[in-house]
């Protein structure tokens, strides 16, 4: 969840004509009859289910990633890959991994976690010097462990419940909290970086800076293994959904209802 | 309140009766079940290199098939290659019950053959959305005999997409759970189409009959207080119960060590873990069934003729088809469709036929196959691993633990499966 900047028309449009497409397919005159099987049947709690009202949307969005996917993001990064040596691939994951430690630094002082700011900010300091700018990781070999915070847990931290699910165009399943965290992560990221202003200066500095986001989001995709429809279950935007929401609910550390 | 006590009264004995084999054996989870879920600890499995050279295959098996709105984004059936840049042996792998051709275990195995030398094709299983809207001539899975005729043309048109393109010096099939049954059948059927002339075949936790093992998967279920009907309540309760697990222990994320000290400090009883792992499975069936009723539009849980658009919500078909058991599909779906193929089929005979007992002469005879499964296998019975034993004689490998499949990634279960398949000398 790093700060990206969509300059593109041409997304936008590619984002609309996804969105629109296939409206009139599967149409069918036959009359159809009543399932052999039906929910009134079964007499049981519903599971797995998570506040979903805008699902058509979500799904549109979830349809609009997987394309995404498959036309553009998974062939830049399967490139990357390619011509990466896996050495220089894990030092700039580690490099993207280290700037983010800023969102977990700010994180836990927002949730009044003074030890793990600490260690966070021990880290930041640590990887920092000694491992050259984040290249390499020395600060979790000396027991420092990494602590994932965001704005979103931050607000779960604090009561808000999570709202609605979302799925968000490129960045994948969220909800209306998750989402308003991002926001606000990426916020606070981009006035950082723009007050130190490391490139300022280079007469280059934007596309400079535009290069580090690209990257920035190429490593992500390329740290996350996640493939949309590939489960091999039809049902998985359920099963995402259900994980996403209750992984979220679980490490934001939320107060959880009495049995 | 007997069968328990006795139950006890084994588990106190075991580990004694099996003290000789266990000794060299390195595999820590003793439970069936907990092995079962929690696999193979990261430490115990063995280093790969970080990338494979990789290419994804799509194969158009049914060029003519048109395929509901609901499925856009089944483009063909994905199979997984990866190649070595010399000749080499090449190794057909089918998953288990609903795995994609990118599952975990899948994954993991490709690594391990990569490394030792072969070329490695993955397929779908056949139990998959994936092969049943683009590799399945009926669209209804379970047939074993069926399934293995499909499978066979999916890795003729996957073999047909490559051999431009790799050097192979032999075919060799390895399949886990279901795969293994199925791989069985179709180094059967190649016996007489000759296309590949498997050298090896390897089987890991096969069940031998699918409706026997199916229902042992089926009776845990019955663990559940109130059975498969109250699976939703048993479901939120479980869940509750890791949050506050997770809560009250101070855990950074969720991640392989929490998931580990859920194990040690037992937080969830035989019985819960059990209830666990058949919602899993019914999870895993739950799209098989749905996938097999769209396709044919049979009317089983979807309305007949309904066309389901992808925005469309599925959730109610999800949960009918999670609270469906085996035997409703088996009665209702499976065996009606196959009745109507072959008149006169009785239950019994196509029970029968989803058994290696029905290719045991050809599995007794031919040299090529080899067998891994553990004592702690739940999906047998002891009768069926004396027969698996008896079977496959000094090709079984049986290891002492590591249930259903958990033990699959362990470093020396994985060496075992590698030198099976580069037929070198195996010590036992």
């Amino acid at each position: 969840m790093r700060v990206f900047k969509q300059r593109s028309g041409l997304f936008i449009l590619v984002l609309m004509l996804s969105l629109t497409g296939c409206a009139t397919t599967g149409v069918n005159t036959e009359a159809e009859v009543p399932a052999r099987h039906s929910i009134s049947e079964f007499n049981d709690q519903r599971f797995a289910e998570v506040a979903d009202p805008w699902e058509e949307t979500n799904r549109r969005f979830y349809r609009f990633n997987f394309y995404f996917d498959k036309y553009l993001f998974l062939p830049v990064v399967n490139g990357y890959e390619y011509i990466t040596p896996t050495f220089l691939q894990e030092r700039i994951s580690g490099f993207y991994n280290n700037l983010e430690e800023l969102q977990n630094f700010t994180n836990s002082l927002f949730q009044l976690k003074g030890v793990e700011a600490a260690s966070t900010l021990g880290r930041f300091v640590i990887n920092s010097t000694v491992g050259l700018g984040g290249l390499f990781d020395p600060a979790t070999s000396f027991g420092l462990e990494r602590n994932n915070q965001d704005f979103g847990k931050t607000l779960g931290y604090w009561g808000a419940s999570s709202g609605p699910y979302l799925v968000l165009p490129l960045f994948g399943p969220s909800s209306v909290r998750d989402a308003g965290g991002l926001a606000v992560d990426t916020a606070i990221s981009y006035g950082v970086y723009s007050a130190i202003d490391p490139f300022a200066c280079s007469d280059h500095s934007f596309a400079i800076g535009a290069g580090i986001t690209t990257l920035g989001f190429i490593d992500t995709r390329h740290q996350q293994s996640f493939r949309y429809f590939e489960s091999g279950n039809p049902f998985e935007y359920y099963l995402v959904r259900f994980f996403y929401h209750e992984r979220r609910d679980i490490e934001s550390g939320k107060r959880l209802p009495e049995e | 309140m007997f069968k328990l006590k006795l139950f006890c009264i084994v588990c106190m004995l075991l580990p004694m009766s099996v003290h000789a084999l266990d000794e060299n054996y390195g595999y820590p989870i003793k439970g069936s079940h907990e092995a079962s879920i929690l696999g193979t600890p990261a430490e115990l499995m063995p280093e790969f290199p970080a990338s494979l050279p990789t290419r994804q295959l799509v194969l158009d098996l049914f060029p003519d098939r048109e395929k509901p709105p609901v499925f856009f984004y089944d483009e063909g059936l994905r199979c997984t290659f990866t190649y070595q840049d010399k000749k080499a042996p090449l190794v057909f792998i089918v998953g288990g019950a609903g795995a994609s051709d990118r599952s975990a275990k899948l994954i993991t195995m490709t690594k391990a053959l990569h490394q030792a030398g072969f070329h490695v094709i993955t397929l779908p299983s056949p139990t998959s959305t994936n092969f049943i809207v683009s590799a399945s001539s009926s669209s209804i899975p379970g047939d074993l005999t069926e399934d293995a005729a499909d499978l066979h043309r999916a890795m003729e048109a996957a073999w047909k997409q490559v051999k431009g393109d790799i050097e192979v010096s032999s075919f060799n099939l390895c399949g886990y759970s279901l795969g293994a049954s199925e791989v069985a059948f179709v180094a059967k059927l190649d016996e007489d189409r000759r296309v590949f002339n498997f050298r090896k075949v390897l089987l890991i936790n096969p069940p031998v009959s699918l409706y026997s093992s199916v229902t042992r998967i089926e009776e845990l279920m019955k663990q559940i207080p109130g059975g498969s009907k109250k699976q939703g309540v048993f479901v939120n309760r479980m869940l509750s119960k890791f949050s506050r697990f997770y809560r009250y222990g101070n855990y950074v994320t969720i991640n392989e060590d929490f998931l580990y000290a859920i194990y040690t400090e037992k937080l969830f009883s035989h019985a819960e873990t059990a209830g666990l792992i058949a919602i899993s499975y019914r999870i895993g069936m739950a799209g098989m069934i749905f996938s097999a009723d769209v396709m044919t539009n049979s009317g089983y849980v979807v309305p007949k003729n309904r066309v389901l658009r992808y925005t469309d919500s599925l959730f109610d078909y999800f949960l009918v088809s999670t609270h469906l058991s085996f035997f409703d599909y088996f009665n209702e779906f499976f065996y009606p469709y196959f009745k109507k193929q072959r008149p006169g089929l009785t239950k019994q005979e196509l029970i029968d036929s989803q058994s290696l007992k029905s290719i045991e002469g050809y599995l007794k005879s031919s040299a090529k196959f080899g067998l891994i499964t553990n004592e702690n296998d739940f999906i047998l019975t002891k009768t069926e691993l004396d027969y698996l034993r008896q079977l496959f004689g000094e090709r079984a490998r049986i290891y002492p633990r590591g249930g259903h499949l958990g033990n699959l990634a362990y470093k020396e279960n994985l060496a075992y499966m590698v030198a099976f398949l580069q037929d070198k000398e195996i010590i036992q």
